[in-house]
């Protein structure tokens, strides 16, 4: 998960990562993918607009991840900037946990993401799925060792 | 000025939430996903003795903590601060299946019959917004990752779990949708 072995953050990495919370923050706002009318849109095929966005994404994340490759970037603080591989020693926890949250995106019109995002833009109620989403994870946590992964 | 203030096209939105992936990595060293939050803040506020939630959060999740508070304030910096004027401009189509459910207040971000603080005894509502937030939640953590730590940074590393967690992304909402929403309205 992290790259990162020192335990504590730097108050530049501290400044860091708040910065670009609030960059992530004002695209997806502005970008419309934080809304519940968006999410029903696409779900319905009616528009490219959202996979327009996932798409650009991707493909903007894999050319610049294949320059850092290439280029053997190294992270600001010196260590190689690799991301560590998804466990591929598993199958079923992605399909039937992708699926439940599909089916929580549908409802809500939010990922977690979002949802810290929508509560910033004044639709304050949001606090109550991402309570509920606080409880899932929890959930989740304790059926851990009884589902299938 | 109007730039700010009007709604970002999806070729000018897209490519710059896919730079969020770079960035981070390149300038905090981390791995872009914003689902593990939920884990972190179980594992500060209510670990008991559960092996998932028993590590130290702090080490492990207090950048993507701060992130996220970052991103409350990015809401409200581009939601409230250069708030849109219009509504979301959603197609006709939609409009229309959206009105045979009975929403029509198609203003704001979320319809205001289903999404506020007076909404939220009647059912549909209720409904929604917990069971919808308990599955985020549930089925991220299972799925290890959400729409930014699979659908954007795993697809784009080209990893096939993530593949296979977008395609159950699909599967849920396309369900919900289609199958259940006609049976919750």
């Amino acid at each position: 998960m992290s790259k990162n072995n020192s335990s504590t953050l730097s108050l530049r990495d501290k400044l860091i990562f708040l910065v670009l919370g609030i960059y992530f923050g004002i695209v997806i706002s502005k970008s419309e993918a934080i809304s519940w009318f968006r999410i029903q849109e696409m779900f319905r095929f009616h528009s490219f607009h959202m996979y327009g966005l996932l798409f650009s994404g991707v493909i903007t994340a894999a050319i610049s991840l294949k320059i850092i490759r290439s280029l053997g970037l190294k992270t600001i603080n010196g260590e190689p900037a690799v991301l560590a591989p998804k466990d591929t020693t598993t199958w079923r926890n992605y399909l039937l946990g992708g699926t439940c949250f599909g089916i929580g995106w549908a409802f809500t019109g939010a990922c977690p993401g979002p949802l810290y995002t929508l509560i910033g833009t004044g639709l304050t109620v949001m606090i109550v799925p991402l309570c509920f989403a606080f409880l899932g994870a929890w959930t989740y946590g304790y059926l851990k060792p009884r589902l299938p992964h | 000025m109007e730039l700010l203030f009007s709604p970002w096209p999806w070729y000018v939105s897209g490519p710059l939430i896919g730079l969020t992936t770079p960035l981070l990595l390149l300038l905090g060293g981390r791995a872009f996903g914003v689902s593990s939050s939920l884990r972190h803040v179980c594992a500060a506020v209510y670990p008991r003795d559960i092996e998932y939630l028993r590590y130290d959060w702090r080490k492990d999740g207090l950048w993507l903590l701060i992130f996220a508070g970052g991103l409350v304030v990015g809401g409200w910096i581009g939601g409230q601060l250069f708030r849109a004027e219009s509504s979301v401009a959603i197609s006709g189509q939609t409009v229309n299946d959206l009105a045979h459910l009975g929403i029509s207040d198609i203003q704001g971000l979320a319809p205001a019959s289903l999404f506020s603080w007076s909404s939220l005894l009647s059912w549909p509502s209720l409904l929604l917004m917990t069971v919808g937030g308990f599955l985020i939640g549930f089925g991220t953590r299972w799925a290890n990752g959400c729409t930014s730590g699979h659908g954007i940074t795993g697809m784009a590393n080209l990893q096939w779990p993530s593949l296979v967690a977008v395609c159950g992304f699909f599967a849920g909402g396309l369900l919900a949708t289609h199958l259940l929403f006609p049976l919750i309205f």
